[in-house]
């Protein structure tokens, strides 16, 4: 297990070299000169020419890169060209929000995808299968400015119950975000519950067909136990690593909801960086997200080998 | 005979499925009584109702299942007024269950120990550690090595016989008064399953227990039952005595499935398989008259009439049969005498040599294996040469993981061996099928185990047998078409199989495309893995004839790989015994069977279990599973297990080849004579001859 985890690790770092790499080639190839969109149009030559000295951008790509990359890893992430303030605290404030927001959300659709997911496999077919399959898949295939605007209309408008608006300030804490959190984690939930709700069917009936259910039934063990200790065991595996992966999207990729709720979260912060050509902002907040994701497979790829065995013991 | 109670009294059951076309009774009016202390022996081929009667015994049938008449009582209470929750009480208390594939049927997320100990928390009211204890004697009990680390370990951790070994451990934990098998050695090895029948038996005197015990495999019956009853299309044939019915045999069908097996004593060139000619027929399409009567060779007029009740022929000695005086009187027609009688033993030419092989894999895959070059070696094949020569079948055996589906694959290329010379008709070939020219991979074809994963499930049989006359014989389109008719004509399939998917097939029907297919290109050599270890008794008899034909005809030689050593004994003019990637001993099939034996060829002979409880076979038994190999013993790689081992000499020196006769040899530390000596007569000696001669 030990050599296992240190082997990922080592895969890990490798993957944030190779993003790094992609990243920073990527920024590179965006329209415009760096120093002339600081210094506006009107600037002249030499100013221009005086900011890309001062900034670095004319030396050699690879000192460029490792620049970059060394500054990045010490923790000094680069200046917004925009705000002029460093960079690091924006990046971070906004992954406190989109954490909040992540939270809420899982708590919401993890449990009820996995509730509703063992109940369609155990009514494989029937009417309760049909519904929860069905009414899943439809909230998967309906867009989040779709289901947002509704869930405004219904719940923020018509019935005043949470706020339509999400904007919260910096510095808020949970219990006082937690108002503005809910319609935005429902409008998530409803595009993530498909995805495990549908994953812990599948587990489940895969897992239900086994000899060893069937020998667990003919042990004579109460059927509860049977379902919780030899079935759910075995058939949330594969939930686990949706769930893991479901935490990078959480965190970056939630652009159209935190926009129709004027939420302040990471995938906002892209968009706003890419619109006004901000380069550290966009690489700083990248990588963040790369590493997300790397991370939340790598916490879900131990939460796999705790729960089977055949990784956690070996041969 | 027993006037106690019978622990399982099943009286006039018909189990019956909803399906699309209506109720279809799957299992018909059968009748069975089990007592304490009892083995009964089911036999029956796939699709007999076998495992949906024993399902049905338990109440365990799925939704669209159900009793439509009869009664099963356990000891005098009756099954069918019980509600669920009060089966869930039986289950596991006073009936376990044992099903085929042990690896499969214990959880692999928990713990063995657990997994018995659930059972003792459940029905004996233990605590979690009275249950954790019982558990380990329980694994005691089934002779378990080191059962306190066993208990701590998972189901991926242990060989199939170990697990099967739990399971039995996990059954017998409340003492139950009836234990059901459903093939529970079926997956295993041949020396495995031995072992595992011996614990069986001996438990179930200790424990006195009513055992129903399901197979296809008449030897583990004739083995290990006191009963038998022989089930097919869902209803018994045939019941009496284990002696009754090997012997007396008063059903056609009974002859019938003891035709097919092989005989120990004889092979292709003295006599060839008595198959049962059609199939089994299906619940919505039963005959009239006797439901075995399309088959059946003895069928007159009035057999198609009525369906014949199972009637008493002798105390005891139940059957279905009406013409049964008349088998009483015809006697044995075990198997056919083959046209044409022995052949003739002549060298042919030279078709394969294999010098050397060798494969070895690294136990780690991608990038690790860069840094774990070199240590970590599996010798799947290390050092094994053969001749083949035209017309010429070789037999390979031994247990699995012992090299031999590795050498097969070495040979044919889909497997790089890592060094040794494998030579064509004296041409010396690459190793690599990617790297053969098709003149080469049209000499040499293969069979695999199952056909339904080597035949695309999407194309016609035709054109998976055109496939090969396209890519490696350039012929034309009208050749192709007539060829695949020829090729189907030749596996003797109708001509409309043609067209038809690898679904709507039998797995006979399957295999026979994929020798079609393999023939096709014309091979002069063609290796069969296993292909008929996944059939039936009856299905296997006519491959095995088919292959005899075939290979007379086209002159085509066979390597043959199998772990049934009864059919390898009848197909094969040579036998070469495989272990940890080697040979141990080689030479003729007439040879390999009689002594002098090698100590592991002779603890195989010994596991073979023969259909007929006459003979008496010395047991001899292995310990333990075979080692891993990537840790193969020093000196003779087979002393860890040896029962016959001498000494020091075995662990520390490779054994020398000994020559006994012309072609026999055998690589052992123990002299030739002194093996001579000490295995006697050999283990098949005792085998009654019947019907071959005259």
């Amino acid at each position: 297990m030990y050599r296992y985890l240190l082997r990922r690790f080592a895969f890990i770092l490798l993957t944030l070299f190779l993003a790094s790499l992609i990243i920073f080639t990527a920024t590179q190839f965006l329209p415009g000169d760096v120093a002339q969109i600081i210094l506006g149009q009107f600037a002249t030559e030499t100013a221009v020419e005086n900011l890309r000295e001062e900034l670095g951008l004319n030396r050699p790509l690879h000192i460029q890169y490792l620049n970059w990359a060394g500054g990045f890893i010490r923790g000094d992430w680069g200046t917004s060209l925009v705000s002029r303030t460093p960079v690091r605290p924006i990046v971070l404030e906004r992954l406190g929000n989109s954490a909040m927001l992540a939270v809420m959300a899982l708590l919401i659709y993890v449990p009820l995808g996995i509730v509703l997911g063992v109940i369609a496999a155990l009514k494989r077919d029937k009417l309760p299968d049909q519904l929860i399959s069905g009414v899943s898949m439809a909230f998967v295939g309906l867009p989040e400015f779709v289901s947002g605007l509704l869930l405004i209309a219904f719940l923020a408008i018509g019935l005043t119950w949470f706020p339509a608006n999400s904007s919260i300030n910096p510095d808020t804490t949970f219990r006082e975000a937690f108002p503005y959190l809910v319609l935005p984690a429902i409008t998530v939930s409803l595009t993530g519950l498909g995805y495990i709700t549908r994953m812990t069917r599948s587990g489940t009936i895969d897992v239900l067909r086994m000899d060893y259910v069937r020998a667990a039934d003919l042990k004579g063990l109460p059927a509860w136990q049977v379902l919780i200790r030899h079935v759910l065991r075995n058939s949330l595996l594969p939930t686990v690593t949706v769930v893991a992966m479901g935490i990078g999207w959480l965190l970056g990729g939630l652009i159209v909801t935190e926009t129709v709720y004027g939420y302040p979260g990471l995938g906002r912060l892209i968009v706003y960086g890419i619109q006004r050509q901000d380069l550290p902002l966009i690489q700083a907040s990248s990588m963040i997200i790369v590493a997300i994701y790397t991370f939340s497979n790598l916490v879900a790829d131990i939460l796999y080998g705790l729960l089977n065995p055949r990784i956690r013991v070996g041969e | 005979m027993n006037e106690q109670t019978p622990v399982l009294d099943v009286e006039d059951m018909t189990v019956t499925y909803r399906t699309e076309k209506g109720p279809l009774d799957t299992v018909r009016k059968v009748n069975f009584k089990i007592c304490a202390g009892e083995i009964y022996g089911l036999v029956g081929e796939s699709g007999s109702g076998k495992t949906t009667l024993a399902h049905a015994v338990v109440r365990y049938l799925p939704a669209n299942g159900f009793l439509r008449s009869g009664r099963i009582l356990l000891s005098g209470t009756d099954l069918m007024s019980l509600s669920k929750m009060e089966m869930r009480e039986i289950w596991g208390s006073r009936i376990s269950m044992v099903h085929q594939d042990p690896s499969s049927s214990i959880n692999p997320a928990i713990q063995i120990g657990e997994q018995i100990a659930e059972v003792a928390r459940a029905h004996l009211g233990f605590s979690r550690k009275e249950a954790r204890v019982k558990a380990i004697e329980m694994l005691n009990k089934v002779h378990m090595p080191d059962p306190e680390a066993v208990a701590r370990r998972y189901a991926h951790q242990l060989s199939g016989g170990m697990l099967q070994r739990v399971l039995i451990a996990t059954a017998l934990t409340t003492n139950p008064e009836l234990l059901i098998m459903d093939e529970p050695t079926t997956a295993l090895d041949v020396t495995t399953e031995a072992v595992i029948l011996d614990l069986i038996k001996d438990l179930m005197e200790e424990y006195n227990t009513a055992v129903l015990y399901i197979t296809h495999n008449l030897g583990v019956v004739a083995r290990i039952s006191n009963q038998v009853g022989v089930l097919y299309a869902g209803e018994i044939m045939e019941e009496g005595s284990i002696a009754q019915v090997f012997k007396n045999k008063l059903h056609p069908y009974t002859r019938g499935l003891l035709g097919c097996v092989p005989r120990v004593d004889a092979n292709k060139k003295d006599v060839s398989l008595k198959a049962i000619p059609g199939y089994i027929p299906r619940p919505d399409n039963l005959p009239r008259g006797c439901i075995f009567a399309p088959r059946c060779e003895l069928v007159e007029k009035a057999c198609t009439v009525e369906r014949p009740p199972l009637a008493k022929a002798e105390e005891g000695h139940l059957t279905a049969c009406r013409r049964f005086e008349e088998l009483k009187k015809i006697g044995d027609v075990v198997a056919d005498t083959r046209a044409g009688g022995t052949k003739e033993d002549k060298l042919g030419n030279l078709v394969l040599e294999a010098r050397n092989i060798k494969k070895y894999f690294t136990a780690a895959g991608g990038l690790s294996a860069f840094w774990q070059r070199g240590r970590s070696v599996i010798k799947a094949v290390d050092d094994i040469s053969i001749r083949m020569r035209r017309s010429f079948t070789m037999g390979i055996v031994g247990e699995s993981g012992c090299g031999k589906t590795t050498l097969a694959r070495c040979l044919i290329g889909l497997e790089e061996a890592t060094s040794g010379e494998i030579e064509l008709e004296g041409e010396l070939l690459p190793y690599s099928v990617a790297k053969r020219p098709p003149e080469i991979l049209k000499k040499m074809q293969m069979v695999f185990q199952n056909p339904d994963a080597s035949l695309n499930p999407q194309h016609p049989a035709g054109s998976s047998v055109a496939r090969p006359l396209i890519l490696l014989r350039n012929l034309s389109r009208k050749e192709v078409g007539d060829k695949v008719k020829e090729l189907f004509q030749a596996v003797n399939l109708p001509e409309e199989f043609i067209e038809r998917l690898p679904h709507e097939l039998s797995g006979g029907e399957k295999q026979r495309v994929a020798i079609a297919r393999a023939f096709a290109a014309d091979p002069a050599l063609m290796i069969c893995d296993e292909p008929i270890s996944s059939l039936d008794v009856s299905v296997q008899a006519s491959l095995m004839n088919l292959l005899v034909d075939l290979q007379e005809s086209r002159e085509t030689s066979y390597l043959f790989i199998s772990h049934d050593l009864a059919a390898v004994r009848h197909l094969s003019d040579w036998i070469a015994v495989v272990y940890l990637g080697r040979l141990w001993e080689i030479g003729s099939a007439e040879d390999v069977f009689v002594p002098p034996y090698h100590p592991y060829t002779e603890a195989l002979l010994s596991a073979i279990p023969i259909p007929d409880p006459d003979v008496k076979q010395e047991t001899i038994r292995l310990k333990g599973s075979v080692p891993s190999t990537m840790d193969i013993p020093s000196g003779c790689r087979f002393h860890t297990r040896c029962p016959r081992k001498i000494g020091a000499i075995c662990e520390q020196q490779e054994p020398p080849w000994q020559q006994h006769g012309n072609y026999h040899q055998i690589r052992c530390h123990i002299p030739i004579e002194e093996l001579l000596e000490k295995q006697g007569e050999g283990l098949l000696k005792k085998m009654p001859v019947e019907g071959v001669i005259n």
